[in-house]
């Protein structure tokens, strides 16, 4: 893959709005974000879905990609903590991802900008709730830019 | 290059008002991969399922973008018609564009954009999408019940009627389970033990079920058709082979004050016992925990004078692993430790008792041979007081309705009119719900014909005063405080799920909702599933439940059952992980974190440059993988992957959204 362009540091656009990616387990987040739709709770139209089978399917290269090629914020959700439909893959994405996070720190990334929920297929309001404030969260940090020194 | 369809769907206003399906199909046409897109009303109608069909043989596609509902709805169906298009059908994937868009955003301009990045996606994906067959498994044809109440005795019976070989699994030392301690029925009267024991002796005579009383599950591996399943056959100390069932060991049995468990207290058991008089198998066996010769070595007595020889101090407990393709769980309830409300005086005031205490009692083959006593001084009572939702519908408790208290304490205060004619019932209720065939009526006789008072109201103190009872409340409806003067109470206690759900959900890998009842896999469509392929649920393990509905589930679960077990082979989504054995250099993490034991240390010969090298690898037990992917994330050296779900298909989807948004941001 060619290398991403890398955008300077212009003021965004007034209307910038902020690109999340999300990934949904199928069995809880996935079905919750479904029963948003179905009971028509309106949320904020910024994250495009990524159906896996589970939380732990999540690969911190993915989170990592998302960033480096133009997301502003990546969102994982999955079961509640005791309801994984795989008995504890989301145990591990949590301590998967308190890790990621701190790595972000590290590096310079806003850790804010990955968000890890617990959504399950009866919390449609939850979803749309989760939605909406990592949102209102990302237009408060604003858009992820990064440099390289010496590029102009 | 690959040549995909793209087929956009109105369905009907839902989608087609708010996203502008029209430029998303126009548009999606000219995205890379995509021979045809098209739109149109009703893509899983008829007529749209044959526009596909049509389109797929014109334009010679090999894969399909449905953008449409979301696919926990219709990817069968559309599995299905690429399957019939001879496309393979894990080369299809639906972009939701209602559940996930035209529902939930009004703005036309932001949905019809999502809209079209989720079909980009969708088209990254599938054109990264190997083509899949389902994998066959080999069905074991037996099925296992753990729970030998009503509900499990129903399935087991069921599932044997259909020719099929049924293991029957009790803990205790007899099947029956709470419904064999009932005495008479709501709403028809009829005697419980009268209609139950046929069904109990039905279920040890049937050449199908194999019973095993006094044994737990320990173990159970494997998944939908082939679980292994280990059990625990605790010591009864008694050689059922040998033992007639005579009696005259209990009957010598020194030790006679024990607690019965299954009265609930009311009543005394001896050490080796059988439970009640019906058991089924009406064999004793011996209780390790109160038996004198095992505290003190001395004894033996029921040695002496069995005629059989049948007493073996020796036994210890075994276990059998047995091969079943089903699996109807059906632990059933208990009630609610009433000694934990402290302000129901239970424990602290002996004339105050549970509704299952009060079924023992007027049981005409229970403790006091159905006499209704108070336990403090063996008087018959007077004035008994019955008290609705003793810990269900309560916020301090338990939030739910626990279903049958209404009905029942209604029927005890039939049964206590009966028995003791110038007795009086007073019934403390919230709401009366008597949502049932014959219910309404059942309780407006309680309250019409037999004379019950029904005060609305909860219960605000009880204390015992001279011997009585006294309950405090209000009666809601004349807005006055209430006082009576009582000789017995009884706590319509909640139902809650059998001591030992939590830890048999874990057992069985399957989930418990917040009560810690079993989740059925959908609440209104699938009700007897559970999300664990082949494993079903049967009565009130999975919510409170009359016996009407424990029976109904009970066979609905063995038709469930059934349906999985006259099949020869199924089909399993062929999701599951591969190993790369070039890679892999045998770390196990996979099989550490795997929850359902699929990856398994192998080996690998090689040869390398001539030279013979065995390694050890790591291997997928495709009948064990369940397909979550978690050790394809957790292998630190990149060697597993995931069929469907692969690292190449997870990124081109990633790669669909972000291409979009690179391109955005360099015309910035």
């Amino acid at each position: 893959m060619s290398d991403p362009p890398v955008p300077n540091e212009s003021t965004p656009a007034p209307a910038w709005e902020p690109n999340i990616v999300g990934f949904l387990c199928n069995w809880c987040s996935y079905a919750g974000a479904d029963l948003a739709g179905t009971s028509r709770i309106p949320y904020a139209c910024n994250v495009r879905i990524i159906r896996v089978p589970c939380s732990g399917r999540v690969d911190p290269l993915m989170i990592l990609r998302a960033f480096r090629e133009g997301a502003d914020g990546v969102l994982v959700s999955g079961c509640h903590p005791g309801d994984c439909h795989y008995i504890e893959g989301n145990y591990y994405a949590r301590r998967k991802f308190i890790a990621l996070k701190q790595l972000l720190d590290h590096v310079g990334v806003d850790p804010r900008r990955l968000r890890f929920s617990w959504v399950s297929a009866s919390e449609g309001r939850k979803w749309a709730e989760v939605v909406e404030t990592v949102t209102r969260e990302l237009l408060e940090i604003g858009p992820y830019r990064y440099d390289r020194d010496g590029d102009d | 290059m690959a040549r995909i369809g793209v087929f956009v769907c109105w369905c009907g206003a839902n989608i087609a008002s708010t996203v502008d399906v029209e430029s998303v199909a126009e548009a999606a046409s000219r995205l890379p991969g995509v021979a045809f897109a098209t739109d149109y009303k009703y893509m899983c109608s008829d007529p749209g399922q044959k526009a596909i069909l049509e389109a797929a043989q014109e334009h010679r596609l090999d894969g399909l973008v449905v953008a449409a509902c979301s696919p926990r709805m219709h990817e069968p169906t559309f599995r299905q018609v690429a399957a019939e298009a001879g496309i393979n059908p894990f080369r299809m994937q639906m972009a939701n564009i209602r559940e996930h868009c035209s529902w939930v955003h009004a703005d036309r301009e932001e949905a019809t954009a999502k809209a079209l990045d989720a079909i980009r996606m969708m088209v990254a994906r599938v054109a990264q999408s190997e083509p899949l067959e389902p994998i066959k498994v080999p069905v074991t044809r037996r099925a296992l019940v753990i729970g030998g109440g009503v509900a499990g005795i129903q399935a087991a019976l069921d599932v044997a009627d259909g020719g099929v070989e049924t293991i029957l699994v009790e803990r205790t030392p007899s099947i029956g389970g709470k419904m064999a301690g009932l005495d008479e029925t709501f709403p028809t009267l009829d005697c419980s033990q009268c209609i139950l024991t046929p069904k109990m002796v039905d279920a040890s005579r049937s050449e199908f079920i194999k019973l095993y009383t006094y044994c737990e599950v320990e173990k159970v591996d494997g998944s939908v058709g082939n679980f292994k399943v280990t059990l625990r056959k605790k010591a009864k100390y008694v050689n059922h082979e040998l033992c007639n069932g005579c009696g005259d060991c209990f009957h010598k049995c020194p030790y006679k004050k024990i607690p019965s468990e299954f009265d609930y207290g009311v009543g005394n058991r001896t050490a080796i016992y059988v439970p009640f008089p019906q058991a089924v198998p009406n064999k004793p066996v011996i209780d390790r925990e109160t038996c004198v010769f095992f505290k003190t070595g001395k004894c033996r007595a029921c040695e002496k004078v069995c005629l059989r020889n049948a007493i073996d101090f020796e036994q210890e407990d075994e276990f059998e692993e047995i091969d079943v393709g089903a699996i109807i769980v059906a632990t059933g309830y208990d009630i609610l430790e009433p000694a934990e409300m402290a302000e129901f005086r239970y424990g602290a005031i002996p004339d105050v008792i549970t509704g299952l205490q009060f079924e023992r009692m007027s049981s005409a083959s229970g403790p006091t041979e159905g006499k209704i006593v108070r336990p403090s001084d063996g008087e018959e009572p007077k004035v008994v007081v019955f008290v609705h939702c003793v810990g269900s519908r309560d916020e301090n408790y338990k939030e739910y309705c626990s279903k049958i208290c209404c009905m029942y304490n209604a029927k005890h205060a039939i049964i206590l009119k009966h028995r003791i004619h110038d007795a009086q019932a007073y019934l403390f209720y919230i709401d009366v719900r008597a949502g049932g065939k014959g219910y309404e009526e059942f309780w407006k006789r309680a309250c019409v014909e037999e004379g019950a008072e029904y005060l609305r109201g909860r219960v605000s103190r009880l204390y015992d005063e001279n011997g009585k009872v006294i309950v405090e409340g209000q009666d809601t409806l004349s807005g006055e405080q209430v006082e009576v003067v009582a000789d017995l109470v009884v706590l319509a206690t909640a139902m809650v799920p059998a001591k030992g759900t939590e830890e048999m959900a874990r057992i069985l890998g399957v989930s418990t909702d917040k009560d810690g009842f079993f989740n059925e896999a959908h609440p209104k469509l699938r009700p007897v599933d559970t999300a664990t392929g082949g494993i079903f649920l049967a009565g009130a393990c999975q919510a409170p439940k009359d016996i009407p509905e424990s029976v109904a589930q009970g066979s609905a679960a063995a038709a469930k059952a059934l349906g999985l077990l006259t099949k020869e082979e199924i089909t399993r989504e062929p999701t599951v992980a591969v190993v790369d054995p070039f890679i892999c250099t045998g770390c196990w993490n996979c099989v550490t974190v795997c929850p359902f034991g699929a990856p398994e240390k192998s080996e690998i010969t090689m040869t390398i440059d001539g030279r013979k090298v065995t390694r050890p690898v790591s291997e997928i037990n495709e009948g064990k993988c369940e397909g979550c992917g978690l050790c394809v994330a957790s292998c630190p050296g990149n060697c597993i992957d995931q069929r469907g779900f692969s690292d190449d298909q997870v990124y081109a989807e990633l790669g669909g959204y972000l291409e979009r948004l690179r391109a955005a941001l360099t015309h910035e």
